[in-house]
C-alpha cells in the first residue's frame, strides 16, 4: 500500500446557515479544497453524510454532489456511519489512494440540519430503533445514561462535565469558522436548561449546517500540490454493541478503544506520542469517555482532565483546539472531516492563535451514535 | 410504524419473550439468532418474569415530537433476574425518583402512538415495585 | 356448578382530588364533595388505556386461577373507551397473556354495563360446555367533559373474571338482566365527550333499572337482602348506590366494602366489577354476594355469587383492590390531569 497525504482542505463556517442548501454547502467546501490543492479534477469522491434523506428528503447524494461540483462522470460514494460518517469517508478515501486505485481523491462531509426536520427524532435514528428509540430515548438521553453511570462509578460531578464545555469554548473563541466563537463559564453551563438529566443544554453539541473537504494524494506526489503535506500515518475503525443495554460496561467506549488500538499499531506510536487531538465531544461526557478510551488518561480520570487543564491549549494533550463539536458545531456528516482539517492546520503550523507549538503528530477520533462505531486517524507532519 | 414490523415484534413486546444461549447462558432481549457473547446459534426461548432493577437512568426533558405530552419522563437501563438488560421507561412516580438500584415491576403499557390515526404500539414499562422480590 | 375461578382488578396510581377540579372551575369543593360523595378519583397515565388495564386485571385473574392461560377458550372485554373504533381490545389482551390463538374474542359495549355483559357471556359459554374457561373483563378510561358534573367522577380502572366449572372461588347462583331503551346518557361517533339528560339519569334510568334488576333476581332466586353478606351496585357517584341499596333493603354495612367510588371515581365498565373484586378480597366461604350493574341506554345485569372454601387460599396470589387504592399514589394538578386526559389541543 502507498503512503497517503492530505494536501489541501476547505470548509464552510459551521452554524445555522439559512442561505445555504445542502448542495451549496458541499460545493463551497469542496471547491475550496480543490482550489487550495490547485486541482480541477479528481479520480474518486467520498462523501460522509448521516441523513440527507431524513433532514432534507434527499438520498443518492454521491452523484448529486459530483454533478453540482461540475464533476459528473467521476465515481462517487456516499458513506454513512451516523456521526462517524466523515471519518468513515476519510478512511475509504485513504484506501482508494493507498491501494493505488486513485491518485487524487476528494473526501468531504456535509450535513444540512436546519431546514425544519425534527432533529431530535432524526438523530435518534442513530440509536437502536427497536430497543432504544421505540421507548422515547433521545440522543442526549443515551449520553445522559452514560454520564449518570460514569458519575455513579467514578464520583464525577456536573461541574467536571461543565469544564469540558468551558474548555472547548475557550478554544472555539479563537476559531473564525466556529458556530459559537465565544467563551462560556462553568456557571453558564450549570444554569443552562436541563436537556436530559444530568446533561444540560451547554453540555450538548448544537444542531448545525456545514461542510468540510480535503484532497488526498499519494505522499510521493504531494509536493506537486503543497510544500507542507500531512501524512496519514495510522487508520483504525471499529464497531461496538449498538444498544447501550448490550454493552458490558456502559461507561467504556470499546469501539473507540479498538479503533485507536488499530490506528496506534499501524502508525507505530502510542497515546503518549500524540501532541494534539480532535476528539468526538458530541456531549461533554463523550469527551471524558473518549480520552480514556484513546489512552490519554487512565479509566476514571477523564472527568478531571478539562478541569485540571490537561486537555487545554498549553496542557499535556490539547484536545479540540478547534472548539470541538460543542463550540465549532456538529453538522453530523461533516464533523469527521472537519476534525482532520484542524489537525491538518495544526501540523502545518497554520492554526494561528490555536497553534500547539511544534505539533508533529496529531490524532482524530470520530464516533457514531452512542459509540457503536468509531474511526481513528493518526497524522504526521512530513 | 409499519404493521408487519410491529406484528413481528409482538412476542417480545407483549410477553417479554427473550432468548437464552444454550451454549453460554447469555440472555438477550429481544432474542437474537446469533449469540452476541459466543456466536452460538443454539438459542432457547424464555419468558422474562416481570421484575427488574434500575442500572442507570435519565430524565428526558427535550423529547421527540411524538413524546411531547409525556415529557419529562424517565428512561432507564434495567437488569432482570434472568440476566437480560434492556431499555425502558420507568413511570408512575416522579421521574427524578428513578435511581440506580431501584426495584421495578414491568407493566404492560402504551409506548407510543402515531398521531390520531396510526396504530397504537404497546410494550412494557417499569413501575415502582409494590412488593419486594 | 360454574363460577369465578380467578379474578383480578387494576386501578392507576395517578389521582386527582375533587377539590382540585372544583378549584379550576370556581366551584365550592365542600358542596361538590358533599353532594356527590366523591373525594378523589383515579387518572390514567398517557400510557394507560382500556387495553393496559385489562391486561393487568387479567394477569391477576389468571394468577388466582392458577391455570395455563392457553386453556382459556374465550375472552371478552367490555368498555366504552376501547382505544380503537375498529380493532378489538380483546386481541391485544390475549396476545399479552399468551392465550392466542385458540380462543374466541369479542369486544362489548353498553355504557357502564359492558363489563358485566362480558362476564354474563363468558359464564354462559362455560355453562354450555362450549369452552372450559372464559374471561369477562370490564375496563374503562372514560372522559368527563370539562366543567361538567361528570368530570368529578369519570375515572379509570377495571376488573377481570375468569369463569370455569372446576374449583371455583365463588359459584354463580343466579343471573338476571333487565333492559329497556332509555336515552339517559350517550356519545355519538366522533364526539370526544358524552352527553346526558341531567336529572333524567336518576330515577327513570339508574334507579329504575338497578332496582328492577335486583328485585327481579331476588324474586327469581327466592332470596331476600338479609341473606347477603355483601351487595355491590354500579357507582356513578357516591350517593346513587347508597340510595339504591337502602331502598332495596340493604344495610350500609353490606354495601361498605364494595363502595369504592369516593376514592376511585366511576370506572364505568369497571365500576361494579371492581367493587365485586374488592368484596372477593375479603369475603368468607359461604358468603352470598349480590352484584347489580347499570349501563346507560339502558340496562342492568344482576348476579348472585356464593363464596367457596377455595377463595381464602387463592386470593393472595395477586394485589388487593384496597391496597391499590390506598397504596402509593400520585396526586396531579389540574394541568397535569388535562395533559394526561389529552384535553390539550395540538395539531395532529
Amino acid at each position: 500500500m502507498r503512503e497517503v497525504a492530505i494536501v489541501a482542505a476547505g470548509m464552510t463556517r459551521f452554524g445555522e446557515l439559512w442561505e445555504s442548501s445542502l448542495r451549496d454547502l458541499f460545493v463551497e467546501a469542496a471547491s475550496d479544497a480543490m482550489r487550495n490543492a490547485g486541482v480541477d479534477a479528481v479520480d474518486d469522491i467520498y462523501i460522509g453524510n448521516m441523513s440527507g434523506g431524513q433532514f432534507v428528503g434527499q438520498e443518492h447524494l454521491a452523484p448529486l454532489m459530483a454533478d453540482h461540483l461540475g464533476l459528473a462522470g467521476v465515481g462517487a460514494t456516499r458513506v454513512e456511519s451516523a456521526c462517524a460518517s466523515g471519518g468513515a469517508a476519510l478512511r475509504l478515501g485513504y484506501l482508494s489512494v493507498a491501494s493505488g486505485m486513485s491518485d487524487v481523491v476528494l473526501v468531504a462531509g456535509v450535513e444540512k440540519m436546519t431546514d425544519g426536520a425534527d432533529a431530535t427524532q432524526v438523530l435518534a435514528t442513530a440509536a437502536d430503533q427497536e430497543t432504544e428509540a421505540y421507548h422515547g430515548i433521545t440522543f442526549p438521553g443515551l449520553y445522559a445514561l452514560i454520564a449518570r453511570a460514569y458519575m455513579e462509578r467514578y464520583g464525577a460531578t456536573e461541574e467536571d462535565l461543565a469544564w469540558v464545555a468551558v474548555k472547548d469554548h475557550a478554544h472555539g473563541a479563537l476559531n473564525p469558522k466556529a458556530q459559537f466563537p465565544r467563551k462560556i463559564t462553568v456557571e453558564d453551563v450549570l444554569s443552562s436548561t436541563m436537556v436530559s438529566d444530568p446533561l444540560r443544554l451547554l453540555n450538548c453539541s448544537p444542531v448545525s449546517d456545514g461542510a468540510a473537504a480535503v484532497i488526498l494524494v499519494p505522499l510521493e506526489e504531494a509536493s506537486k500540490y503543497t510544500d507542507r503535506p500531512v501524512r496519514i500515518r495510522g487508520v483504525g475503525q471499529a464497531t461496538g454493541s449498538m444498544a447501550l443495554a448490550d454493552r458490558e460496561d456502559p461507561t467504556w467506549l470499546d469501539a473507540v478503544a479498538a479503533a485507536a488500538e488499530r490506528a496506534y499499531r499501524m502508525a507505530g506510536v502510542g497515546p503518549e506520542d500524540i501532541q494534539v487531538a480532535e476528539v468526538h465531544d458530541c456531549f461533554s461526557i463523550a469527551e471524558v469517555c473518549c480520552i480514556e478510551a484513546l489512552g490519554f488518561v487512565e479509566r476514571g480520570e477523564g472527568a478531571a482532565a478539562a478541569r485540571e487543564g490537561l486537555t487545554a491549549l498549553g496542557g499535556r494533550i490539547p484536545v479540540n483546539t478547534s472548539g470541538g463539536l460543542k463550540a465549532k458545531g456538529h453538522p453530523v456528516g461533516a464533523s469527521g472531516v472537519a476534525q482532520a482539517i484542524e489537525i491538518f492546520h495544526q501540523l502545518r503550523g497554520e492554526a494561528g492563535e490555536r497553534q500547539v507549538e511544534g505539533a508533529r503528530i496529531g490524532l482524530t477520533q470520530n464516533m457514531g451514535g452512542s459509540g457503536a462505531s468509531a474511526v481513528v486517524h493518526i497524522f504526521e507532519r512530513v | 410504524m409499519p404493521s408487519p414490523r410491529y406484528w413481528r415484534e409482538v412476542p417480545g413486546r407483549y410477553r417479554l419473550e427473550a432468548g437464552r444461549c444454550e451454549d453460554c447462558g447469555k440472555v438477550s432481549f429481544p432474542a437474537r439468532t446469533i449469540c452476541p457473547s459466543c456466536r452460538g446459534t443454539n438459542i432457547a426461548s424464555i419468558t422474562l418474569s416481570r421484575r427488574a432493577t434500575v442500572v442507570t437512568s435519565t430524565v428526558v426533558r427535550v423529547p421527540p415530537d411524538e413524546f411531547l405530552m409525556e415529557a419529562p419522563y424517565a428512561v432507564a437501563l434495567l437488569d432482570t433476574p434472568e440476566g437480560a438488560r434492556f431499555m425502558a421507561q420507568v413511570v408512575d412516580c416522579e421521574p427524578e425518583e428513578v435511581v440506580p438500584g431501584m426495584e421495578v415491576e414491568l407493566e404492560f403499557r402504551l409506548i407510543r402512538k402515531e398521531g390520531d390515526t396510526g396504530i397504537r404500539c404497546y410494550g412494557h414499562k417499569g413501575v415502582p415495585a409494590r412488593t419486594q422480590p | 356448578m360454574a363460577g369465578i375461578v380467578g379474578y383480578g382488578a387494576y386501578v392507576p396510581r395517578n389521582r386527582i382530588r375533587a377539590e382540585e377540579i372544583a378549584r379550576q372551575w370556581g366551584k365550592d369543593p365542600v358542596s361538590i364533595q358533599g353532594g356527590l360523595l366523591l373525594e378523589e378519583k383515579t387518572v390514567p397515565g398517557l400510557d394507560e388505556d382500556t387495553v393496559t388495564i385489562s391486561v393487568a386485571a387479567a394477569r391477576s385473574a389468571v394468577a388466582r386461577a392458577g391455570i395455563d392461560p392457553a386453556e382459556i377458550g374465550a375472552l371478552y372485554v367490555g368498555s366504552e373507551s376501547h382505544p380503537y373504533a375498529v380493532k378489538p381490545t380483546g386481541t391485544l389482551v390475549v396476545e399479552a397473556l399468551g392465550i392466542q390463538p385458540d380462543v374466541h374474542v369479542a369486544d362489548f359495549e353498553f355504557a357502564c354495563k359492558a363489563g358485566t355483559e362480558a362476564m354474563f357471556v363468558a359464564l354462559g359459554l362455560v355453562e354450555a360446555g362450549r369452552v372450559r374457561y372464559a374471561m369477562g373483563i370490564g375496563a374503562d378510561t372514560s372522559q368527563g367533559a370539562p366543567g361538567d358534573a361528570l368530570e368529578y367522577s369519570a375515572s379509570a380502572g377495571g376488573a377481570a373474571f375468569l369463569f370455569g366449572e372446576a374449583d371455583p372461588l365463588a359459584e354463580v347462583v343466579a343471573t338476571y338482566s333487565y333492559t329497556t331503551d332509555t336515552p339517559d346518557f350517550w356519545r355519538r361517533e366522533g364526539a370526544f365527550y358524552p352527553r346526558h339528560g341531567g336529572r333524567f339519569t336518576g330515577e327513570p334510568s339508574y334507579f329504575a333499572h338497578v332496582l328492577s334488576a335486583t328485585r327481579g333476581i331476588l324474586e327469581r332466586s327466592g332470596h331476600t337482602p338479609a341473606d347477603f353478606r355483601f351487595a355491590v351496585f354500579h357507582m356513578p357517584n357516591g350517593k346513587f348506590p347508597l340510595a339504591a341499596g337502602k331502598r332495596l333493603g340493604f344495610t350500609r354495612e353490606q354495601l361498605e366494602v364494595g363502595w369504592l367510588v369516593p376514592v376511585m371515581g366511576n370506572t364505568y365498565s369497571g365500576s361494579s366489577p371492581t367493587g365485586l373484586a374488592a368484596v372477593l378480597d375479603v369475603a368468607d366461604p359461604d358468603d352470598l354476594v349480590l352484584l347489580t350493574s347499570f349501563g346507560s341506554g339502558a340496562g342492568s345485569d344482576s348476579f348472585i355469587f356464593r363464596v367457596t372454601d377455595l377463595l381464602p387460599e387463592r386470593r393472595g396470589r395477586a394485589p388487593f383492590v384496597r391496597d391499590m387504592l390506598d397504596g402509593p399514589k400520585r396526586y396531579l394538578t389540574y394541568g397535569q390531569y388535562a395533559k394526561y386526559r389529552e384535553k390539550i389541543i395540538r395539531n395532529s
